[in-house]
């Protein structure tokens, strides 16, 4: 539209813009898609974040590998490497959801999340954009994590398939688990709370698991609780998809979680939106 | 604006919400609101109402409920009860309609300081559902008013305080709300910036941009708003212009100063015949200052003066004066405005 165009019909084309507020499930996707390009343009323009969320990962790979990798080993699988580095993707990309948490708490406590509150749009892509595009983010830091893998011998034994359905599990736990982490931001308020109440139970979760070691090795009554574990329950699924060996119902367990987890935590988060008051 | 700005913009830079659509409706109408937060009793009972395109000042000490106010009408918080209309519009039943019609001008800056000033701008405009075409080029028009276009590409991080404070303003009236809320605009704003501020709403207001400003400073409330709602522990304690409200707190006032601090309290006794009924005076102890509400009275200092140095009260100077908001809000509460709820109450005048 020329200059001249828009200055003739100023008043009319700037009413129409507020006072019609369209609406429909089009216009959802395009608030989602502009809520979560905010995050992801953010997110390009400060690479170094993404570099050191993929960091402390490749430590663990290389540590995990070189330091327990010749003491460690796991029946069934020829190198410590096939069993340890599906443990760490899954662990990773959980880790990652935490930056969800952090992000919307960042965004209330500096009071853009009243803003955005405040405008027409559809109130839900507020976060839905934000775990869309964090889900982004997760999928990038895993190619990193994925090469540096195959670069420490880590093989795809299952085939291309298997590979990426077990890829394909492990980003919908991340998105599930990114929901839990937006209901956490949206109940603490503060960044630095969000951070640790984001973080502080994903060590347990992660290490009572049979992501590092195979949870025969545990005592007893951690076993238990190791094997009740979803976290374990993805990573045998992902680990077996990724070998090649026989799944039996992990997966199907492991997507019900994701689905069940993702259905709860939107629900909860969704109603606090809704009624969050600073 | 400048004259430039007016030669591109022959018709444009108009916040104006044009005639036809407010009509001789009122822009604002919020009656009874209340609000509680557990203990705190935030609104007793708040009603109001604002004409379009003026501007009202809520005035209000700290923990007054001036930004209970403003969230409940930018339907970020829901009244125990109470109605709030904006041009018609129930708030509280009808919020995503309300929403399409204002701008929020929050306490705290709300701007993403990862993208450019720019990128917020079309950000908004796109929450607004704004052609794009439209959005952009409005982004570019607000840059420009708000003296922004030197860093419309620069990511906001690298902004300073006033020019984050310019960008949220910009960023709320980026689809020309018919009411602009702005809570507390200049609060921790140093001077300079904060009389850029005064200047950057002065235009708004120009323009006929239909606001509502909260604010803890007096100065400012009689600077920019056309009428002014005094609200203190969630209770409307007065309204009118500023003009109504001086008249209100009893015409001019006389200011005594004495050489030392111990006959403060024998002033008010002593110039009682003078005083007006009810009123109260105050007593800053630190300027040896006792300031009353007086009748207007022909020759009125050497009669003080005579009154004084008769029961023995060392004077050091006496002035007579208008009343400023200050000398109005002591009198309405009993207490100095801008101060906190539990500080010290010595300061009466400015
Ligand atoms: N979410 C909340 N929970 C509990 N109390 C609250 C909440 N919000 C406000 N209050 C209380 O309600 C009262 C009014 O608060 P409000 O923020 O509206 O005051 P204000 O006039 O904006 O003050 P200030 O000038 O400090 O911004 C205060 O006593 C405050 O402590
Ligand atoms: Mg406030």
């Amino acid at each position: 539209m020329s200059a001249t165009g828009t200055l003739a019909g100023s008043g009319r084309e700037s009413e129409s813009a507020p006072y019609s507020v369209p609406r429909g499930p089009i216009w959802l996707l395009r608030d989602i898609w502009a809520e979560g390009t905010r995050h992801l343009r953010a997110t390009i323009r400060n690479p170094d974040l993404l570099v050191f969320a993929a960091l402390q990962p490749i430590m663990f790979v290389v540590l995990f590998v070189y330091v327990f990798g010749g003491a460690i080993q796991i029946p069934g699988y020829r190198t410590y490497q096939q069993f340890v580095v599906p443990g760490i993707f899954a662990q990773t990309v959980v880790f990652g959801s935490a930056f969800t948490g952090i992000g919307i708490a960042e965004d209330m406590q500096k009071g853009f999340i009243d803003r955005l509150r405040s405008l027409p749009m559809y109130q839900p892509a507020v976060l839905i954009g934000r775990t869309w595009s964090d889900l982004l983010r997760n999928a990038f830091t895993f190619v990193i994590m994925m090469v540096v893998g195959l670069i420490v011998g880590f093989r795809l034994e299952g085939g291309i398939i298997n590979s990426l359905l077990a890829t394909l599990l492990l980003l919908a736990f991340a998105f599930a688990f990114s929901w839990i982490q937006a209901w956490i931001g949206l109940s603490v308020k503060s960044v630095e709370a969000a951070n640790s109440a984001g973080f502080i139970w994903m060590f347990p979760m992660t290490f009572v698991s049979s992501a590092f070691v195979s949870t025969e090795s545990m005592p007893r009554w951690l076993a238990k609780a190791a094997e009740v574990n979803p976290f374990t329950i993805v990573t045998n699924a992902v680990r077996a998809l990724y070998n090649g060996h026989p799944v039996g119902n992990d997966v199907w367990w492991s997507i019900l979680w994701a689905l069940g987890l993702t259905a709860v935590f939107s629900a909860l988060s969704f109603r606090k939106f809704q009624n969050t008051s600073k | 604006m400048t004259a430039d700005h007016q030669r591109r913009y022959p018709l444009g830079a108009c916040d104006l919400a044009p005639i036809w659509r407010t009509g001789a409706t009122l822009m604002v109408v919020v009656k009874d609101l209340k609000k509680r937060f557990g203990e705190t009793e935030a609104l007793k009972g708040v009603s109001f109402e604002v004409e379009p395109g003026t501007v009202l000042g809520v005035l209000g000490p700290n923990g007054a409920g001036k930004t209970t106010t403003v969230r409940i009408l930018t339907t970020l918080l829901k009244p125990d009860s109470g109605t709030a209309e904006i041009e018609g519009i129930d708030v509280i039943a009808n919020p995503a309609q309300a929403r399409a019609r204002i701008g929020l001008t929050g306490q705290y800056a709300a701007v993403d300081e990862r993208l450019t000033g720019f990128e917020n701008l079309q950000l908004i405009g796109r929450f607004f559902h704004m052609r794009k075409s439209i959005a952009e080029q409005r982004a570019h028009e607000l840059l420009d008013q708000f003296r922004l276009d030197q860093a419309a590409d620069r990511v906001v991080k690298t902004y300073s305080g006033g020019m984050r404070r310019r960008l949220d303003i910009a960023m709320s009236l980026i689809a020309r709300p018919s009411v602009l809320f702005l809570d507390e605009p200049t609060t921790g704003l140093d001077p300079r910036s904060r009389q850029e501020m005064w200047e950057v709403i002065e235009n708004l207001v120009a323009k006929g941009t239909t606001t509502l400003l909260t604010t803890q400073y007096l100065e400012e409330a009689e600077r920019l708003a056309d009428r002014i709602v005094v609200i203190d522990h969630g209770t409307v304690i007065a309204e009118g212009t500023a003009g109504e409200l001086k008249a209100q707190s009893g015409g001019q006032r006389v200011e005594v100063t004495l050489s030392d601090a111990s006959q403060l309290d024998r002033v008010t006794p002593a110039l009682s015949e003078f005083q007006i009924d009810g009123t109260h005076e105050s007593i800053d102890v630190d300027a040896l200052t006792v300031t009353i509400p007086v009748t207007t009275t022909d020759r009125l200092v050497p009669a003080v003066v005579r009154r004084l140095d008769s029961v023995g009260i060392d004077v050091a100077d006496v002035v007579v004066r208008r009343p400023t908001l200050d000398d109005v809000f002591f009198e309405l509460t009993g207490k100095p405005a801008e101060a906190d709820e539990d500080s010290g109450d010595q300061r009466g005048e400015q």
